[in-house]
């Protein structure tokens, strides 16, 4: 809803008599400082989510900048070893790591989180329906470190107990990537169900008349025309999954490791801010700096995704409303 | 004409579409019962059987026949001089007399100077309730001196005992005091600026290009993963803010060397953290007050502000209240940007004020579960249940203040 201002031609509560200059109604509106004040607070208020915005790119980028003086380019994204002792300040082993745990996430994440979608929008009576949304919502309300401490007590004993434990270490970026699957789950599930929602009844109705069966309807024509909702989603998705941290800190592993192997451990971009920045940091080192340098990668990469998605959403908005 | 001709294979079909309902039905069912199994572990590993061993076993510490737990002060200091090493008696007496100790006190100096009890393994909730046999013939052979119970991790002892090295004796109480102290202050500030700005966005804002701009930047916040607030907390509010943030300018907390490392910044951290989820919220809630209300005043001569005040205020108030209490309910689950921002490690010492060190009870888990030893992970489970309880009691704080408001509202008060 766009607001409209409702402002009537007379001031009618300003409209005081003023009898002793005109004899008449004064029509003019009269100056109210107290609501000029109310305002500007107000506009203040608005404008800190813009100053938030201004201080993380500029402190990101300041502290980036003076990082990028010493450690080129070229060698922060194509170096394969990440120590700051020895002044090796190569991203690709972060990097990996946090592409594998996100892709390991994405694989537990999008078929589940579409498939619960479906079945609570398409298929769910009622009732189940009203049970299921709190229970995924209370899913998606326990706090990130919780899910890490599963990772590493549950998941990953259970991993080597299947796979052996000379095979799976204790600290290992699939452990760490399905549980972060788990926790992203009811956030592609819910923004799904909303996609699938919106979709008209209409469409549905003529599939069913040409004599096609809830499956089909539901896969080829409920879930083609959601398509933008839920690419959407998925995205918003990939860009929790760069951004979580606690999981990957706990259970994925505390050392930077140039490895694809899904039960070795590595340490992910988060993963490694908050290790170097718990212990003792000396601010005017490199090593701080270059947790800043990653940071802004980091905000950059979600940045873009965010965007993305919002994009596709507002797409999608224009075809069905 | 045979039905084929007009429904190829529908039997096909309708197998087909039923196999493919089972599946659905069975990956939701999944996703439910992850969240069972999530609970079920921690409640599995927070209660169980402990084998403990002890450098001196306490029923030997008699003092004249009395035993431990019927000495008064004295005569606990008596004991504890018997039982010493000289020079660590003289060092303890230093640090603060002993007649001047509550007994309290001298018990856990006898616990961890003299008693010494280590864990030496812990097993599980259902270990214990299905093994126990097992669990007891074990514990004779590899530790005969050892001492079997059945422990709660979630005790008293959990909610009064500052943090420390030995699982057994530490608590949660300075972690809980810092979640809600910080959690206060995040709220005073991150309320009135999130609902003064969806205010201004819902209410005076017009559409053009600045206000554009800070919705859509608002949604971008939302999206910005909360470790990068960490590295902003860390920048502004503890370095650069650090006279204000550590209390030096107030002369506050100088002698405690918290250097911005404070309850403070930590709060303005989280409060810019779910500022965008307040203002979205308090936003929807706004944009859920019928037009006519806005009118039915505005006709009556009340001015704009007089009108939001007096009538769209309290008529969204229950929204905006849940809309956040869920958002500081995610400020309660923080842990990363709280990390960044220099949570301490180990504070045996409750928070004094806005301007000491902190930690908070997601900060106490995550270091608990990075340690190697077993029992830290049974005393992480047990605060994570207390963590889970405490997040549902807020939630369910919001639903019952959220159904007062309305039926006061249905009441026309």
């Amino acid at each position: 809803m766009k607001r409209r201002s409702f402002r009537s031609p007379i001031s009618v509560e300003s409209a005081g008599y003023h009898e002793e200059r005109t004899g008449f109604i004064t029509l003019a509106r009269r100056a109210r400082p107290g609501e000029t004040l109310v305002e500007a607070f107000l506009l203040f208020c608005a404008a800190i989510s813009i100053f938030t915005t201004l201080g993380i790119v500029a402190t990101l980028g300041r502290e980036s900048l003076s990082f990028f003086r010493e450690v080129s380019f070229i060698e922060f994204f194509t170096g394969r070893v990440w120590q700051p002792a020895i002044g090796e300040f190569g991203i690709l082993p972060l990097l990996t790591a946090t592409l594998a745990t996100s892709f390991y996430a994405m694989l537990v994440a999008l078929p589940l989180g579409l498939v619960v979608a479906i079945y609570l929008s398409e298929y769910a009576p009622f009732g189940v329906r009203e049970v299921l949304k709190p229970v995924l919502e209370v899913l998606a309300g326990v706090p990130t470190v919780v899910y890490g401490y599963f990772a590493l007590t549950t998941v990953t004993p259970f991993l080597q107990g299947i796979l052996g434990q000379d095979r799976v270490e204790v600290y290992n970026t699939l452990s760490a990537g399905l549980v972060m699957g788990i926790l992203i789950l009811p956030l592609v599930a819910s923004m799904c169900e909303d996609a699938l929602s919106a979709v008209p009844a209409a469409l549905r109705e003529g599939a069913y008349a040409m004599g096609a069966t809830k499956l089909e309807t539901s896969v080829k024509i409920v879930v083609p025309s959601a398509f933008s909702g839920l690419a959407a989603a998925f995205i918003l998705a990939l860009s929790r999954a760069v951004g979580e941290t606690m999981i990957v800190a706990l259970a994925a592993g505390a050392g930077p490791n140039l490895t694809l192997n899904p039960f070795r451990s590595a340490e992910t971009m988060t993963g490694h801010i908050v290790r170097i920045s718990g212990g003792d940091l000396s601010y005017d080192s490199i090593d701080y700096r270059s947790l800043f340098a990653i940071a802004l990668l980091l905000f950059l990469v979600t940045l873009a995704l965010n965007i993305l998605s919002r994009k596709i959403i507002r797409r999608y908005r224009e075809v069905y409303e | 004409m045979k039905r084929d001709t007009f429904t190829p294979n529908l039997a096909a079909r309708n197998a087909k579409g039923a196999r493919w309902r089972l599946a659905f039905l069975a990956a939701t069912a999944f996703s439910v019962l992850f969240l069972a199994s999530l609970i079920a572990s921690i409640v599995n590993q927070s209660f169980g059987y402990v084998v403990m061993t002890a450098e001196v076993d306490p029923a030997t510490l008699q003092n004249d026949g009395v035993p431990l737990e019927k000495q008064d002060e004295a005569t606990l200091a008596g004991t504890i001089r018997g039982n010493v090493s000289r020079r660590l008696f003289v060092k303890l007496d230093a640090e603060r007399s002993l007649a001047s100790r509550s007994r309290e006190e001298l018990l856990e100096i006898i616990v961890a100077e003299i008693v010494q009890p280590t864990v030496r393994r812990t097993w599980t909730l259902a270990q214990s309730l299905f093994d126990a046999d097992a669990i007891r013939g074990q514990v004779a052979e590899e530790y005969p001196d050892g001492n079997l119970s059945f422990r709660s991790w979630v005790n008293a002892g959990l909610f009064a005992n500052p943090q420390s090295s030995v699982a057994t004796a530490a608590g949660i109480r300075g972690a809980i005091i810092g979640s809600l102290a910080t959690l206060l202050l995040t709220l005073l500030v991150a309320f009135p600026l999130g609902v003064g700005a969806a205010i201004y966005l819902q209410e005076y804002a017009k559409d053009n290009a600045i206000n554009r701009i800070i919705e859509t930047n608002i949604y971008n916040l939302a999206g910005v993963p909360s470790i990068i607030y960490g590295m902003l907390g860390l920048a502004i509010f503890v370095r650069a803010l650090e006279p204000l943030t550590s209390g030096a300018i107030f002369r506050a907390a100088a002698a405690e060397g918290a250097n911005g490392r404070t309850i403070l910044s930590a709060s303005l951290t989280l409060a810019l953290l779910i500022l965008p989820i307040v203002i979205i919220n308090a936003q929807e809630a706004l944009r859920a007050i019928p037009d006519s209300l806005r009118q039915s005043s505005l006709a009556v001569g009340a001015t704009k502000w007089q009108t939001i005040r007096h009538h769209v205020l309290p008529a969204a108030a229950d929204r905006i209240l849940t809309g956040t209490v869920l958002a500081v309910s995610r400020a309660l689950g923080e842990t990363a940007p709280l990390v960044v921002v220099g949570a301490s490690t180990f504070l045996t010492q409750d928070p004094a004020g806005p301007f000491s060190k902190f930690t908070t009870l997601p900060i106490q888990i995550y270091q608990w579960t990075a340690r190697p030893q077993a029992e830290f992970r049974n005393l992480a489970a047990a605060a994570i249940l207390v963590l889970l309880v405490l997040g549902l009691s807020l939630n369910a704080a919001a639903i019952i203040a959220r159904n007062r408001f309305r039926r006061e509202k249905r009441l026309g008060r």
